[in-house]
């Protein structure tokens, strides 16, 4: 069966529209600041921060404004947003909602505030989402590190396929706390300076916050994108490090795209050595080095449970407006194997786009887009 | 779809298809009772000591599963890990929360994600098939089957180690594994 993406949203420090997010990135615009004061970190923070005053007014247009945590906020909006645009009805029992997201409302840990602390559970705040639309399915959470995204979009393609559900409303989200960024400093992985993906000079990642939501169904109202495929696959090799080979990559991408081509890789490229290398290897190994691989992370950071459907809806607006995006912060190569890192955005046919993304655990997702 | 084995782990106890096999007299001392079964498995795996408590779980609960069950290297990369649990990682997390004050700790960070469990199993068994972590208020034994399912019409996965790997902040622990195949 036949599983489309219908609509989509962003919310993220490039806007709050899917259309808003798109056009910055075209226009060569990176959300990515530096802090000097920030509530998250002793040191200058690089981070793509979503602007509060507009979310507060934004918010205040839902009434979420108040009794919800900024997570929430951000989720319950960008669903909002991406229903706006599509038939598909969030109550019916045909339809999911899957969340995807690495740690939540996590800050409440620190201090919860007004909040009731059993919000830090991830099924509570998807409890507190889907109550807000009255969903009539108990919703799923995938917390699967960097790979939450794909897997929950590759999760919501399986579940249509086998008709255990008709839509589903996928909505990916991480918010930047004094959690995540004291973790990423502890492992020295942030870059002092705005991430430079896949280049010589690359020193580590740049973090983001965003929410992101796909509205995916088997009908194609008014899609112009199929899932065709995906798959994850492990490692086996390190919790903390990628793989040297690229043994868990490599397969993820054999088996979506099963021998045939492709006409651009959306990297997860974070711009950390290993990663990036990693990466490398495992396309080079798939004999894609002459495919145009570019990574996102250069406009909006990396957004954790968000990245991978962040960067699949720009992949997808790329494809409808036949656009190959560079790659932000990426000047000369520096990775082993010579594959092909888009460095002028241009016009060019892209029918297709694979997604690429992995994660600590040893976790590798892949998953193939297509223009209909 | 077959069943092979069912092991669950649950105050103090471990039991393989219902039969309790091991128990420990201190429901209530995870790390003590961890250690038992440690040795009771005749492995050495120092790595195991390392982990957090919800690794430590996982690990356990599919040494005993697998025990005895043979699976060739070309199979390896064919089995799937579908798991759900119902704390994620914050008996960890609230652990690094009080790390940051001080000095933030990279052990403990790295364990911040409930599928670190996933990566600690699959590298002890190869395993490099298809993984997920999902979250779940309580464990949905029927999704997480009908899961495994949908992975095995795909056509890339021959075995499954299914089920629950739940550690909570108030130290109650419970795992429930289920390993299958298509056959």
């Amino acid at each position: 069966m036949t599983v489309f993406i219908e609509s989509s949203n962003i919310i993220s420090s490039l806007g709050f529209t899917t259309k808003e997010n798109y056009k910055n990135v075209c226009s060569g615009v990176s959300g990515l600041k530096r802090y000097v004061d920030s509530p998250f970190s002793d040191v200058p923070l690089q981070a793509s921060i979503i602007d509060q005053d507009r979310l507060q007014l934004e918010s205040a247009e839902l009434t979420v404004n108040k009794g919800y945590t900024k997570f929430e906020q951000i989720c319950i909006l960008s669903v909002f947003k991406a229903l706006q645009n599509s038939a598909v009805d969030i109550k019916s029992p045909r339809t999911i909602l899957i969340l995807s997201t690495t740690k939540g409302n996590i800050e409440l840990l620190a201090d919860a505030g007004a909040f009731s602390p059993d919000r830090v559970y991830l099924w509570k705040a998807a409890n507190v989402i889907a109550g807000f639309f009255a969903a009539s399915n108990t919703p799923l959470i995938v917390s699967n590190a960097c790979i939450s995204g794909l897997s929950a979009m590759l999760l919501a393609k399986r579940l249509i396929a086998s008709k255990k559900y008709d839509h589903a409303v996928v909505v990916g989200a991480d918010v930047i706390s004094k959690f995540i960024v004291s973790g990423f400093q502890s492992f020295m992985s942030l870059s002092p300076l705005p991430c430079k993906p896949f280049d010589e000079k690359r020193d580590g990642l740049s973090l983001g916050e965003a929410a992101a939501t796909v509205v995916i169904s088997n009908k194609s109202a008014q899609s112009f994108t199929e899932i065709v495929n995906g798959s994850i696959n492990n490692d086996a090799n390190h919790i903390s490090g990628p793989s040297r080979t690229g043994e868990g990559l490599l397969a993820a991408i054999s088996h979506t795209l099963g021998g045939e081509g492709v006409d651009l890789i959306s990297a997860h490229g974070t711009a950390t050595p290993y990663n990036d290398n990693m990466e490398a290897v495992a396309i080079s190994r798939a004999g894609l080095n002459q495919t145009p691989v570019n990574s996102l992370k250069g406009y909006f950071g990396h957004t954790l449970g968000a990245a991978g459907l962040l960067e699949s809806i720009i992949s997808i607006e790329a494809m409808k407006n036949n656009t190959i995006i560079k790659t932000m912060g990426f000047d000369t190569i520096g990775v082993t194997e010579p594959i092909t890192i888009v460095n002028i955005t241009s016009h060019q046919n892209i029918n297709s786009v694979l997604k690429l993304a992995s994660g600590f655990g040893g976790c590798n997702a892949a998953v193939l887009l297509k223009k209909i | 779809m077959d069943v092979f084995k069912h092991i669950e782990i649950k105050e103090g106890s471990i039991y393989e298809d219902g039969v309790q096999i091991e128990s420990f007299t201190d429901t209530d001392d995870f790390s003590a009772f961890a250690k038992y079964l440690y040795k009771q498995l005749e492995i050495t795996y120092p790595k195991f000591y390392k982990m957090s408590n919800m690794s430590k779980l996982g690990f356990l609960a599919t040494e005993f599963l697998l025990q005895n069950f043979e699976i060739s290297d070309d199979e390896k990369c064919r089995v799937a890990l579908a798991l759900a649990c119902k704390s994620s990682s914050l008996n960890t997390d609230t652990e690094y929360q009080k790390s940051i004050a001080d000095v933030p700790s990279p052990a403990l960070f790295v364990y911040t994600l409930p599928n670190i469990v996933t990566g600690e199993i699959c590298i002890r068994n190869g395993f490099k098939g298809e993984e997920i972590m999902l979250v779940q208020e309580k464990f949905d034994r029927e999704f997480m089957f009908q899961y495994a399912q949908i992975l095995f019409d795909e056509g890339h996965t021959n075995l499954c180690v299914t089920g629950f790997i739940d550690y909570d902040e108030n130290n109650i622990y419970f795992a429930s594994l289920f390993l299958i195949s298509n056959k």
